[in-house]
This record gives structure tokens, C-alpha cells and sequence, in this order.
């Protein structure tokens, strides 16, 4: 059996099959997004009751936060643990096992081929769930749906590949009635053990989601070339990030930015007043508080090979930087350096543990 | 037309190989500019390249790091992951389209007096030809 089939749209079959989890008593609680049926709000949940999952919103195209950081602190798991999360918070969630911020353990890992999510304004908006029938039957139809994350729109990485269960969503078009659950690992296999539903040994489809991957492809040309300024060197990079406040929640959501200390709030890069009085002396005025362009090319040049793309740094932004699309183009670049794909694989290293002895002989 | 001017160029050099080559180039009364404000490192790997982004933002012309040459490294394998995480930060200013050609990275072993003159000569002019480093100027960064 490596897939089972339920009478009800993905989102319905979802919460479906967390319930069998969890009823079963094949799982001790659940990871997964909820929302408030009385503000409307969404969060995330850790759920140990069947009737705690009657909010469970598993597949809601809202992101409040990167799962794959929040699961580092529930792990190791002593107890089985189901988890929802989207592609990019698994891919997310597997850079940080890499450094020692999570396991794998006695988790039961649930994505879906995603089809990206609203920004969270709008997600907090009166009308929001109005969206949402209208969302998945786009997304079902292989579309790149027009109110989502920029870097949703640009999203190669869509299907999960570390995941035990596959929820097909995005370019199936069987989803909004019909939700398909797949089963890549034998633990995926006997926690669908009594799920009810039709099984068969059907295998995902890889050409359901081939389509919209050339679509996303092409989206990523297009927000990569309308970057600019960034990209137009210093002057670039000083109009771009110019109304930056410096409130660092970019990196705060980050789920790759792991460090409890982080160097750029550290006392290592504090300044005291002969500095202010030399800054002065040579340039005439100064900019308060410093080091606005130094936090973020620190930041790209310490984590942006393992950026995921899931774009909350953006979303958090109070002043509507494009820091996702910035982020994510100089970490592909960074990446391919090593032709690594963060979070692609768990037995990959992080390019900067190790080397080769013959590489960039052009550099030294 | 770029004015002459001296450069400044940070360089940062493991105290093993590059910091004593620089120190011999000296001893052996080897010609090298003064634009070179030479600092001691214990390896090559022990720089942040935080330090160079610093450095550069700070109004550096230029930014130097020597270290042992590869499979020479005092600590074994310093060097290798000094290569790596250079290549990160060339790779962040390439794509910003930031002067990529004021970081440099050079192995210079104990021995090579010489190599270290002539590559602070030669990297000293191709400064001069890119000009003062426009980051002097801003007050915003």
C-alpha cells in the first residue's frame, strides 16, 4: 500500500488523517496549524486530544511562523510525534537537524506539494477565508495563484523529498474532492494502517506537478530580474535597504537563523563615542543606529546557502523590504557554489562543515 | 583618469606562513607599499568574513587575506574551510554587484618573502586602478 485515497478535498482528508493518527493512538500529539474558529486567527497547535483537532487547519495556505524552527525545540521526540509541515518548513527543519537543532526521531513527518501561501496581512483580513475555495481550486489546476508570497510564486522546491506522507495538492486536480495521501516510508505505512479510505499501490505521479515547476521557474526569472536596485552594488544595496529600521525581525523569523546570541546583536559590533567623534570627523553625519547594510550582507554571508525561500522575513518587514526575494537569490548563488540545495537531502553537508582539497584553485 | 592616492588595504595574515612571509619580505629589505595594514591572525580560518564585510564597509580600498598554501595548514585544514567560506562572501558580492575585486585571497607560505612582496605590489595597483573605495563616503552603512 503506498497510497490511500479519502472522499473528501485535501484540506478535509487532511485533518481526516491526523484524526486517525491520533485516535488510534499511533501518535502521542500533533503538530500542526490551527485556527481560531472565533477570531479567525491562525496558529500553531500541539494537539494531544482528538476534539483539539477539530480547529486543525493542516493545509491552510497561511504561514505564521516556519514550523520546521518551532519543531527544533520538540525534538528529540520521546513519544511518536506527527508533524504537518510544508515543504519549505521540512526543508527548513532539515538544515537545522544539520546543525544540531532538531532529530528526526520518532517523528511522523506530513507535507504536501504546496501551492504557496498568503502574505500575513492578508491572512489577518476580514475577507480572508472568502479566498481559500477559490485558492485550492486554482492551486488543484496547477496555477500559480495571484495573492500569494512572492517567493511562493517562485518556488522550484514545492514537493517534499525527506517527507514520510505526501498530501497531493498542487496540480492535482482530483484534490478538491479527493485527497490522496502518500505513503513514502514503511513508518508512513503502518501509521495509515486503518485509515479509512481507498489503498492502492499507486505511486505520485511526478508529472502532476511538472507543469506548474516550469511555471515557478519562470516566475523566479522574473522576480530575480526585477530586483533592482539590489544588484546595482553599493548605492543599490543603500536605496534598497534604505528604509531598513533595523528591527532584525528578518532574522528572528528565519528558521535557519538558529544562534540565541546572534553576532549582529552581540556587544562584538557595539560602538562607543571616539567612534561616533572619528565617523563624524571624516564623513560629517552619520546614520543612527549603524550598521544597517553590515547586518544583512552579514547575515546572506552566513546563512544564505541554507535559505529555504520560505519568505516570513519579508512578510515581518515592517517597511516592506524585499528581503526574501534579495535573500533568496544571493543564496542560490552562494549555494550553487557547492551545487548544494538546502534542505534537499539530510545526508548532504552544509557546504561550509567540509571541503575538497582541488576546488576554486582560481581563488589564493 | 583615477587620482593617485595610497590605498589602504586590510590584510589579514595567519601568524605560520603569510604573517611571517610578510614579516621576512620586511627583514630582506624587499620594496612593498605602505597601503598594506598588516594584522596577525592564527590561521586563515580564523577570520569571520564578518571581519572582511567590516572591513570593506569601513572604507578598506582593499582587503587581503593570506593563509598557507592548500595541504600546508599549520592546524591541517583551516585553509580549506578559509577557501569556502572566501568564496561565500566573493559570491555575495558578485551577485549585489558589489566591487568583488576589493577582496582578495592569497597563500603565502613562511619562505616566500618575495611572493608576498610582489603580491602586495601587484594587488596595491590594481587598487589604485579601481579607485577609492566609494563606502568611505556613506554615512548610511
Amino acid at each position: 500500500m503506498s497510497r490511500v485515497r479519502i472522499d473528501m478535498s485535501s484540506s478535509e482528508g487532511a485533518v481526516a488523517f491526523l484524526k486517525h493518527l491520533l485516535g488510534s493512538g499511533k501518535v502521542s500529539a500533533i503538530l500542526t496549524m490551527r485556527k481560531n474558529p472565533g477570531t479567525g486567527a491562525y496558529d500553531i497547535g500541539l494537539i494531544a486530544d482528538e476534539a483539539g483537532l477539530d480547529n486543525a487547519a493542516p493545509v491552510a495556505p497561511v504561514m505564521v511562523a516556519n514550523t520546521g524552527r518551532v519543531l527544533s525545540s520538540l525534538t528529540p521526540a520521546v513519544k511518536p510525534l506527527a508533524v504537518m509541515l510544508k515543504p519549505c518548513e521540512l526543508r527548513a527543519f532539515v538544515e537545522r537537524v544539520k546543525r544540531d537543532q532538531g532529530s528526526f526521531e520518532n517523528l511522523l513527518i506530513i507535507s504536501y506539494t504546496c501551492g504557496g501561501v498568503f502574505p500575513l496581512d492578508e491572512a489577518i483580513g476580514e475577507h480572508f477565508q472568502d479566498s481559500i475555495p477559490d485558492y485550492f481550486r486554482r492551486v488543484a489546476s496547477g496555477e500559480i495563484v495571484e495573492g500569494v508570497r512572492e517567493t511562493c510564486k517562485a518556488c522550484e522546491h514545492f514537493v517534499p523529498t525527506c517527507a514520510d506522507v505526501t498530501i497531493s495538492i498542487a496540480g492535482d486536480r482530483d484534490s478538491t474532492s479527493g485527497c490522496s495521501i502518500y505513503l513514502n516510508t514503511d513508518r508512513a505505512r503502518e501509521m495509515a494502517e486503518g485509515l479509512e479510505g481507498k489503498q492502492s499501490d499507486d505511486e505520485f505521479d511526478p508529472a502532476v506537478t511538472a507543469e506548474l515547476a516550469v511555471k515557478r521557474t519562470a516566475e523566479k526569472k522574473k522576480v530575480f530580474d526585477s530586483l533592482a536596485p539590489a544588484g546595482d552594488g553599493l548605492d543599490g544595496l543603500i536605496e534598497i535597504f534604505g528604509k531598513c529600521v533595523g528591527c532584525h525581525g528578518c532574522g528572528h523569523v528565519c528558521p535557519i537563523c538558529y544562534c540565541v546570541l546572534c553576532d549582529f546583536e552581540s556587544h562584538s559590533f557595539d560602538y562607543n563615542l571616539p567612534y561616533f567623534e572619528k565617523e563624524l570627523s571624516e564623513k560629517g553625519s552619520l546614520r543612527l543606529p549603524p550598521d544597517t547594510i553590515f547586518f544583512h550582507l552579514g547575515r546572506m554571508t552566513h546563512m544564505s546557502f541554507s535559505c529555504v525561500g520560505c519568505g516570513l522575513c519579508s512578510d515581518v518587514c515592517p517597511v516592506d523590504i524585499p528581503v526574501a526575494n534579495i535573500f533568496k537569490k544571493v543564496g542560490e548563488h552562494t549555494a550553487s557554489l557547492f551545487d548544494y540545495v538546502a534542505g534537499r537531502d539530510l545526508e548532504e553537508e552544509i557546504p561550509v562543515m567540509v571541503f575538497k582539497e582541488e576546488e576554486f584553485n582560481e581563488l589564493g | 583618469m583615477k587620482s593617485e592616492f595610497t590605498p589602504r588595504i586590510t590584510a589579514l595574515l595567519c601568524k605560520w606562513c603569510s604573517y611571517t612571509g610578510a614579516d621576512l619580505a620586511g627583514t630582506s629589505r624587499l620594496q612593498y607599499p605602505t597601503s598594506i595594514v598588516a594584522m596577525k591572525v592564527m590561521c586563515s580560518s580564523r577570520v569571520d568574513p564578518v571581519l572582511l564585510i567590516k572591513a570593506f564597509l569601513s572604507g578598506s580600498d582593499g582587503v587581503l587575506v593570506g593563509g598557507c598554501h592548500p595541504g600546508d595548514c599549520h592546524y591541517e585544514v583551516g585553509n580549506y574551510h578559509a577557501r569556502r567560506r572566501f568564496a561565500i562572501l566573493k559570491g555575495v558580492f558578485e551577485t549585489l554587484g558589489l566591487e568583488a575585486g576589493r577582496l582578495k585571497l592569497s597563500w603565502i607560505s613562511a619562505s616566500e618573502g618575495p611572493k608576498f612582496a610582489q603580491v602586495a605590489n601587484e594587488y596595491t595597483q590594481e587598487i589604485k586602478k579601481m579607485g577609492e573605495n566609494p563606502s568611505k563616503k556613506k554615512m548610511f552603512l
